[in-house]
């Protein structure tokens, strides 16, 4: 493959080696899962740590996001996100399960365990999945993260899907302590025709490096609704693989509000016909925030449709980054391809970096892409106003009416509403401080 | 109500003259019409009376029962009792009608020192009005003007009024783009709003809505001036010689 003959500066490889090192090397676990993790860390010490001359980190430092040991970041006391939401908790706190924070892990329709109990174990679902799908997400561009990710996280958990589950399970990341630096890592398999939705919330740690593998297997359906940042300083880099089977539906949508630094990548391949993938974020915040969203979604069945709909709202020196691409195999006929990415900067000081792409090797598709950037308009501003709204709260107002578009791509209206709430108290404070 | 006293208004963005002095005074309980051709400035005034931004003025007051306009926020004019209904309602993707409504009425009577309207009683407030308007429930519902006709935007305008009872009301061309139907139902609404402590300043090219609202004094502008005043019977002459009869007789 042509990407094992990319030579790496040395900088580059000792950064690997450092990052290897940081951690401890998983010990016990079942051959299968070793071998996984062989293969990431080799895939890591070749391809070497992220460096800011990488193409693909052009627009994102990656500096604080590998740094040893990782910067500290203040603990925010905040309440806990979807209280309003009938869920299944399951708790972290700085990266580690806490079981007896937790709610049982039982529900039917859901074999919940443990990641580390899973990579013990023959689970032959786990065994397709671990470091199968983050390993095909790795061409054409490095995720260094997620090879370290594989290589070493033994915190998270395996789900596997058999029916439709009853509620929605919540991983709540606890943010304890000032100078944590999390490795977490979840398996999800569901199974055809199987239904489930994921939740996260919280800043997890003062660093986070997070992945998840979903295979969602024919006729299934995937939702994921995160709320992530919060805490000022945190920093995160996430990854989501997904692998769509026939008739699929997965459905992703990430808030951000505050973090120093946050990179979300999504990678996404629809390999069976009339799947659907949407995902969806927004994401606001102010001075040092800095927060990019990193798509990449491949069509490589007939019929299938994918959206991305991303909205950043930047203020006072915010850095707000979308690279998001469409790619469409040959054969791929019939492909409905869908992207928007659209900022709102408050001020002059604040920034929007954008790459769209599309590549296109199917002649008979749908494939469009749009970005914009603007202030707020003043018409709008004026209309507002003139019925006696105070210009602060008329802004607020049209920065949670341009932030909504992302919102609506969530499905279940409870938890829709349960992310406006949320935006609007995040708004409410932002005016007041 | 509000007087308007000599006033001179630039475009900020290049050195033009709209308003060149204009006098203008409505008391309490009239209604007075403004006609007059394009261009004349009669949407500039209902704008800088409103203050929308972009407009320099360089001479000359507006005051609302003795409070100087100009030096308020737009904000702070609809609170003290002015209401402009626009000739173009603005399209607000993603604000819900009733939320703008509420938050406009609760902010105007927190400026006021009033206390907040909560949501049952808002919610009762707005169903009744809109009902007299022929406004749905769905429509109330929608973003705010948001894929509404001409129409429904026009009436989306006269039940804010309704609703936010300021003490002055300008309509800027309410009557553009209405069919006869539409028109009527407006001019109700606006009628029923007549009151001795209200005062309505209707800004229209025809004498058409005129006829559904009576209007007490009606001024012609030309040229960012008042060149005529006169009763009912001034806009009945524009209807039926134009405006270059009068305004030639004016120069």
């Amino acid at each position: 493959m042509a990407v094992a003959a990319r030579k790496a500066p040395a900088l580059k490889l000792e950064g690997a080696q450092a990052l290897l090192a940081a951690w401890p090397e998983p010990a016990g676990e079942a051959s299968w899962a070793q071998a996984a993790r062989a293969r990431a860390a080799r895939r890591l010490a070749e391809h070497g740590a992220p460096g800011r001359r990488d193409e693909y980190w052009r627009f994102t430092d990656p500096t604080s996001l590998a740094a040893l040991p990782a910067p500290a970041a203040a603990v925010l006391e905040a309440p806990e996100v979807f209280e309003g939401v009938d869920r299944l908790r399951l708790v972290f706190v700085d990266g580690v399960f806490a079981p007896e924070m937790s709610d049982a892990p039982e529900m039917a329709g859901l074999e919940i365990q443990p990641l580390s109990v899973a990579l013990r174990r023959d689970v032959h679902w786990a065994r397709e999945v671990f470091g199968v799908l983050e390993g095909h997400g790795q061409d054409p561009v490095d995720r260094p993260f997620a090879s370290l990710n594989t290589a070493r996280a033994t915190e998270g958990m395996a789900i596997r899907a058999t029916g439709k589950a009853a509620r929605p399970v919540d991983f709540v990341y606890l943010h304890r302590s000032e100078t944590s630096d999390a490795l977490v890592r979840h398996l999800i398999k569901l199974e055809p025709g199987a239904d489930l939705t994921l939740l996260e919330n919280g800043p997890a740690a003062a660093r986070l490096n997070a992945a998840i593998e979903v295979e969602v297997a024919d006729g299934a359906a995937f939702h994921h609704v995160r709320v992530q940042g919060r805490d000022h300083e945190r920093r995160a880099t996430t990854a989501i693989f997904a692998r769509l089977g026939r008739e699929s539906r997965f459905k992703s949508f990430t808030l951000t509000a505050n973090g120093r630094v946050t990179r979300n990548e999504c990678v996404i391949e629809l390999t069976g016909d009339d799947a659907v993938a949407h995902v969806a974020g927004a994401s606001l915040g102010d001075r040092d925030f800095h927060h990019d969203d990193t798509i990449f979604v491949t069509h490589a069945a007939e019929r299938c449709e994918s959206r991305q709909v991303f909205k950043k709202v930047l203020k006072s020196g915010a850095v707000g980054v979308f690279q998001g691409k469409i790619l469409v195999r040959p054969g791929a006929q019939k492909t409905d391809g869908y992207q928007i990415s659209q900022a709102l900067l408050l001020d002059e000081a604040s920034q929007f970096l954008a790459k769209p792409e599309l590549e296109i090797y199917a002649d008979d598709v749908k494939c469009s892409h749009g970005s914009t950037c603007g202030a707020v308009d003043p018409t709008a501003l004026f209309y507002l106003t003139s019925r006696g709204v105070p210009r602060a709260e008329a802004e607020a107002l049209l920065v949670l009416a341009f932030v909504d578009e992302a919102i609506q791509e969530i499905e279940d209206q409870g938890l829709a509403d349960e992310i406006r709430g949320r935006l609007a108290d995040w708004v409410a404070r932002r005016r007041r401080s | 109500m509000l007087k308007i006293d000599n006033l001179h208004v630039k475009l900020e963005e290049e050195d033009k003259a709209i308003l060149k002095g204009v006098d203008l005074e409505v008391r309490a309980g009239e209604v007075h019409a403004i006609m007059g051709p394009n261009g004349s400035g009669k949407s500039t005034l209902s704008y800088v009376l409103a203050g929308r931004e972009g407009y320099e003025v360089t001479a000359g007051t507006a005051t609302l029962e003795g409070t100087d306009l100009l030096g308020l926020d737009p904000e702070e004019r609809a609170a003290a009792g002015l209401f402009l209904a626009f000739q173009y309602p603005v399209e607000i993707p993603g604000v819900g009608n009733m939320t703008f409504l509420r938050t406009a009425l609760n902010a105007q009577r927190k400026a006021r020192g009033e206390a907040e309207v909560n949501a049952a009683d808002f919610l009762r407030l707005v169903r009744e009005k809109a009902k007299a308007l022929d406004i749905d429930a769905e429509m109330l519902k929608r973003p705010v003007n948001v894929g509404f006709s001409g129409g429904e935007k026009k009436r989306n305008e006269i039940l804010q009024m309704a609703v936010l009872e300021p003490r002055m009301c300008i309509l800027d061309e309410t009557d553009s783009g209405l069919d006869v139907d539409a028109m009527k139902l407006v001019a109700q609404g606006v009628n029923a709003l007549r009151a001795p402590d209200r005062a309505f300043l209707v800004i229209t090219h025809y004498q058409r809505l005129l006829d559904h609202i009576t209007p007490d004094v009606v001024h012609i502008m030309a040229d960012g001036r008042i060149v005529a005043t006169g009763g009912p019977e001034l806009a009945i002459e524009v209807e039926t010689n134009g405006y270059a009869g009068l305004l030639g007789s004016v120069a």
